[in-house]
C-alpha cells in the first residue's frame, strides 16, 4: 500500500451539462450501510429542480430531433464509458447498498448491459409501435411514436445504480429529456453516472441529476407546467398518490410505482418505453 | 352574392319512435332510475323529445355489479371468436338501422342530417366492425403472447358525437374482453338508449353493456366506483383534470381525450380553393363542436387577404338552419349553455381587439343558433386564440416563415390535432414532424377512421382510440 493520501471527489449536481453545487448551498451527509461517512452530497432545492426543467426543455429539440441511429450510438457510448469505470461504480454500489463486491459488480454489469439493450431500441420503436393505417378512403395514413417531452424521474430508493439506469435509459431511448431525483440515502452512483453521461456525447441538459429528497422536489416537478410526464418509481405510496393528484392539474402522463420496489434485473420489455411515447397519426390524400 | 334558393328537403322523422320516457339499461333490461329524471330537447326547436332517468349512486353500483358479473361469468370466459361475432352482429345491426340512428342523432343533437347520416352512424358501425376482428387476434397486437382484459370499464362520453363516441369506447372495450358501464352526455342520451336495443337484438349477454344516463354526478359515480378497473373519458380538459385527480392513488387505468385548439397552417403554395374547403370542414363541421376542430387558422402573410376573401365568399354559401334538411351545412348549437359559452368567448374576441365577421342571413327564431364566424387581426395572446370555443368560430393569424408557423402552432397547452396545406411534399413531412399534435392532416382535415389511432399530446389527454395502438388502453400486458 502506498502512503499517498487519496484525492476525494466533491459530489455535486449534474445540471445542464455542468456540475454545479445546489443553489441553496445545502449539502447532506451520505453514509454507507454501516453508518460510516462517505461524502457530503449536494441537497438539491426547488430552484435546482426548476433550473433542471429549463435545461431539459432546452435540450429536448436537439435530442428528440437527432436520428434514432445517433441516439442509439450515444446510449451505447454511455455503456462503453461506464464499463471503463466499473470498479468505481462497484465500490459505490457496495458501500451504499451494503452488497458484497461480487454482487455489487453484478449490479453494475447489469446496469451497463441495460444501456446496451436500450441503445438497440431507439431505431426499432417506430417499426414496433408505429403503423400504416389502411383507412377507408383515398388517403395514406401512418402513425409514429414520438417522445412525450420532459420527463421527471423519481429514481428508485434502494437500487441506486441498476434501478436508476433502468428508469432513466428508457426515457432517453424514447427521445425524451429527463430531470432525475436520485435515491435520497444512496445518491453517489447517480453523480458518478452524471460524469459518465457528460463524457459520452449525451448533449448537456438531456439528463439532469439532482441528489436530494424526492419528497421535497417531487411536488414541484409534479405540478410544473413544463414537465410532460412523471415516473414515480422512487416515491413511497402516500407521496406517490399526492404527486399523481398534483400531476393531474396539467394532464401529465404518470407512471405509477408498484407497492414494492421491483427486481430490476428482470426483462423490462416495453413497459417503461410506452408510457413516455405519444402516437402521432398523419393523413395525406392519395391522388394524381 | 345571391344564393340559389333550394327547395326544402327535409328528412322524415317518422322512422324513429321516441318513447315518452326512458329508464336505465342495466343487466340487459331497462329499469327506472332512482334519481330525478331529466328532459332531453331538440336544440333546433327546443321541443322536449323525451324524459330520461337519472342514475343515482345506487343505480351505478347496480350497473357496475352487473358488469362485474358479466365479466366474470360470461364475457371473460367466452371464446374470443364468439366475442368478435357479437361485435360483428352489432356492426350489422347499426348498419341496418342506420337511418333511424341518423334521424334520432340529429333530433337530439342538432347536427345536420347529412353529417349524422354520412359520418356519425357509418363510422360508428365501422368501429364495431373493425374491433370485432381484433377480438380473436389480440396475441398479435404487440402486447405479448397473452394480453388480458382489465375487467369493468367506466366510460363517460360527450354530446358532440353521441353514438360515435359510444362506439369509440364500447367497441375496443368489448373486443378486448372487458364489460362496460357507459354514461352518455345529459343533452344527448337518446342514441345510446337506442343502442341498448341493438344490444338486446344482438342477444348480447346481460351486463356486458350497461348504460346509465344522468349528468355530472352520475358520471362521477361511474368513474369513482371502487370496482371499476378502467376509466375512459372524452370531454373537457377541466373535467379531465378532475377525473385524473379522482383516479390518483387507485389501481384504475385511465385514458383521457380532452380539448383542443388545432392550428390549420396554410402555406403560400397551397391550392387556395382546396385549402378553403379544408378550412371550412375543419371549423364548421358539426358546428365546430369538435375537439379536433381547426380553430386557429395560420395563413402565410402573402396569401392572407386572398384566403380570407375566398373563405368569406365560401362561408356565404353555407346553409345554416333546420338540421333535418338534407341541404343544411350547419345545424343547431347543442344547448343553451354551450351557446352562452360561445357568445361569451366571442365577446372577448371583440373586446380584445380582433375583427369579427359573420355572413348575412337570418337564423331561426326558436332553438340555439350561432352563425359561422371568422375573427381576423387575432393575436396569439387573445382568448379566442387560446381557449377552446367548441363552436363555429375561426381565429385567423399570420406567419412569414415555416419556423414561425410551427412555433405559433405549438404555442398551445393543447395538442390534439393540426393541419398543413402545401403542395410541397418535403415541406409537409417536415412540418408534420415538428407539430406537437396527435393527429396531423396534410391537405385534408377532420378525417377519422377506426384503423387510425386518435388522441392528444400535452393537455389534450393521453391514450389512443382506434388502431392497434388503441387496444393497449383496455389490456393488461407484461410486455
Amino acid at each position: 500500500m502506498s502512503d499517498r493520501l487519496t484525492v476525494r471527489k466533491t459530489y455535486k449536481l449534474y445540471l445542464g451539462g455542468a456540475f454545479p453545487r445546489s443553489e441553496s448551498g445545502r449539502t447532506y451527509e451520505v453514509h454507507d450501510t454501516k453508518g460510516h461517512f462517505l461524502a457530503n452530497a449536494a441537497w438539491a432545492s426547488r430552484k435546482d429542480g426548476r433550473d433542471a426543467v429549463v435545461a431539459a426543455r432546452g435540450a429536448f429539440g436537439t435530442w428528440s430531433g437527432a436520428t434514432a441511429y445517433n441516439r442509439g450510438q450515444v446510449l451505447y457510448r454511455v455503456a462503453e464509458v461506464m464499463e471503463g469505470r466499473a470498479a468505481q461504480f462497484t465500490e459505490e454500489v457496495a458501500a451504499g447498498e451494503g452488497l458484497s463486491p461480487a454482487k455489487a459488480r453484478a449490479a453494475v454489469d447489469a446496469a451497463i448491459d441495460r444501456w446496451v439493450w436500450y441503445a438497440g431500441w431507439t431505431d426499432k420503436l417506430a417499426a414496433v409501435l408505429g403503423s400504416t393505417n389502411p383507412v377507408a378512403g383515398p388517403y395514406f395514413g401512418f402513425s409514429v411514436p414520438e417522445p412525450t417531452g420532459v420527463v421527471a424521474v423519481l429514481a428508485p430508493q434502494r437500487s441506486s445504480l441498476l434501478g436508476l439506469v433502468s428508469v432513466l435509459a428508457p426515457v432517453l431511448a424514447a427521445g425524451n429529456t429527463a430531470v432525475v431525483v436520485s435515491s435520497k440515502e444512496r445518491p453517489l452512483p447517480a453523480i458518478t453516472l452524471g460524469e459518465v453521461l457528460a463524457t459520452s456525447d449525451v448533449p448537456g441538459g438531456v439528463v439532469n441529476l439532482l441528489t436530494g429528497d424526492a419528497a421535497e422536489i417531487g411536488p414541484w416537478l409534479a405540478e410544473h407546467a413544463d414537465v410532460d410526464a412523471i415516473d414515480l418509481a422512487g416515491a413511497p405510496a402516500p407521496l406517490a398518490m399526492e404527486l399523481e393528484r398534483s400531476a393531474a392539474g396539467t394532464i401529465k402522463r404518470v407512471l405509477r410505482a408498484p407497492a414494492e420496489e421491483p427486481d430490476w434485473s428482470a426483462d423490462p420489455g416495453l413497459s417503461r418505453l410506452r408510457p413516455f411515447l405519444e402516437t402521432k397519426s398523419v393523413w395525406h390524400p392519395i391522388g394524381v | 352574392m345571391s344564393i340559389f334558393e333550394y327547395a326544402p328537403a327535409p328528412e322524415s322523422r317518422s322512422i324513429v319512435d321516441i318513447r315518452p320516457s326512458y329508464g336505465l339499461f342495466v343487466d340487459g333490461e331497462f329499469a327506472d332510475g332512482t334519481g330525478t329524471p331529466f328532459k332531453t330537447v331538440n336544440p333546433a326547436t327546443e321541443e322536449v323529445l323525451s324524459e330520461v332517468a337519472t342514475g343515482s349512486d345506487a343505480d351505478v353500483d347496480r350497473a357496475v355489479r352487473a358488469a362485474r358479473r358479466a365479466f366474470t361469468r360470461v364475457w371473460g370466459p367466452m371464446r374470443p371468436a364468439d366475442r368478435g361475432k357479437y361485435l360483428f352482429r352489432i356492426a350489422r345491426l347499426l348498419q341496418e338501422r342506420a337511418r333511424e340512428f341518423a334521424v334520432l342523432e340529429t333530433l337530439d343533437n342538432g347536427k345536420p342530417i347529412r353529417e349524422s347520416r354520412d359520418v356519425d352512424v357509418p363510422l360508428a358501425a365501422a368501429h364495431f366492425f373493425y374491433h370485432a376482428g381484433w377480438a380473436d387476434k389480440l396475441e398479435h397486437a404487440g402486447l405479448g403472447p397473452a394480453p388480458r382484459p382489465l375487467g369493468v370499464a367506466g366510460q363517460v362520453i360527450p354530446w358532440n358525437f353521441p353514438l360515435l363516441m359510444l362506439a369509440w369506447k364500447v367497441a375496443p372495450a368489448l373486443a378486448t374482453g372487458n364489460t362496460v358501464v357507459l354514461k352518455p352526455a345529459e343533452t344527448t342520451p337518446l342514441t345510446a338508449l337506442l343502442f341498448a336495443e341493438i344490444c338486446q337484438q344482438a342477444d348480447l349477454p346481460p351486463g356486458v353493456v350497461n348504460i346509465v344516463t344522468g349528468a355530472g354526478e352520475t358520471g362521477r359515480a361511474v368513474i369513482s366506483h371502487p370496482d371499476v378497473d378502467k376509466v375512459a373519458f372524452t370531454g373537457s380538459t377541466e373535467v379531465g383534470r378532475a377525473i385524473a385527480r379522482a383516479v390518483a392513488g387507485t389501481e384504475k387505468r385511465l385514458t383521457l381525450e380532452l380539448g383542443g385548439k388545432a392550428a390549420n397552417i396554410v402555406f403560400d403554395d397551397a391550392p387556395i380553393d382546396e385549402a378553403v374547403e379544408g378550412i371550412v370542414r375543419g371549423i364548421f363541421f358539426n358546428q365546430g363542436h369538435v375537439c379536433c376542430a381547426g380553430s386557429r387558422l395560420l395563413v402565410q402573410e402573402s396569401v392572407h387577404d386572398d384566403v380570407v376573401a375566398s373563405l368569406q365568399r365560401r362561408i356565404g354559401t353555407l346553409r345554416v338552419g333546420d338540421p333535418m334538411d338534407k341541404n343544411t351545412d350547419l345545424g343547431a348549437i347543442n344547448s343553451a349553455e354551450q351557446l352562452a359559452r360561445i357568445r361569451d368567448l366571442t365577446a372577448y374576441g371583440e373586446t380584445e381587439g380582433a375583427t369579427c365577421w359573420q355572413p348575412e342571413g337570418d337564423l331561426p327564431d326558436r332553438g340555439f343558433w350561432f352563425k359561422p364566424t371568422v375573427f381576423t387581426d387575432v393575436s396569439p395572446a387573445h382568448r379566442i386564440a387560446r381557449d377552446e370555443v367548441f363552436g363555429p368560430v375561426l381565429s385567423v393569424m399570420t406567419f412569414r416563415t415555416p419556423d414561425e408557423a410551427v412555433a405559433k402552432a405549438n404555442n398551445s397547452t393543447y395538442g390534439l390535432s393540426a393541419g398543413v396545406w402545401s403542395e410541397k411534399g418535403s415541406r409537409i413531412l417536415k412540418i408534420t414532424d415538428q407539430l406537437r399534435a396527435g393527429v396531423v392532416w396534410a391537405n385534408t382535415f377532420n378525417e377519422l377512421d377506426p384503423t387510425s389511432p386518435f388522441g392528444g399530446y400535452k393537455q389534450s389527454g393521453y391514450g389512443r382510440e382506434g388502431g392497434r395502438q388503441g387496444l393497449s388502453a383496455y389490456l393488461r400486458s407484461d410486455f
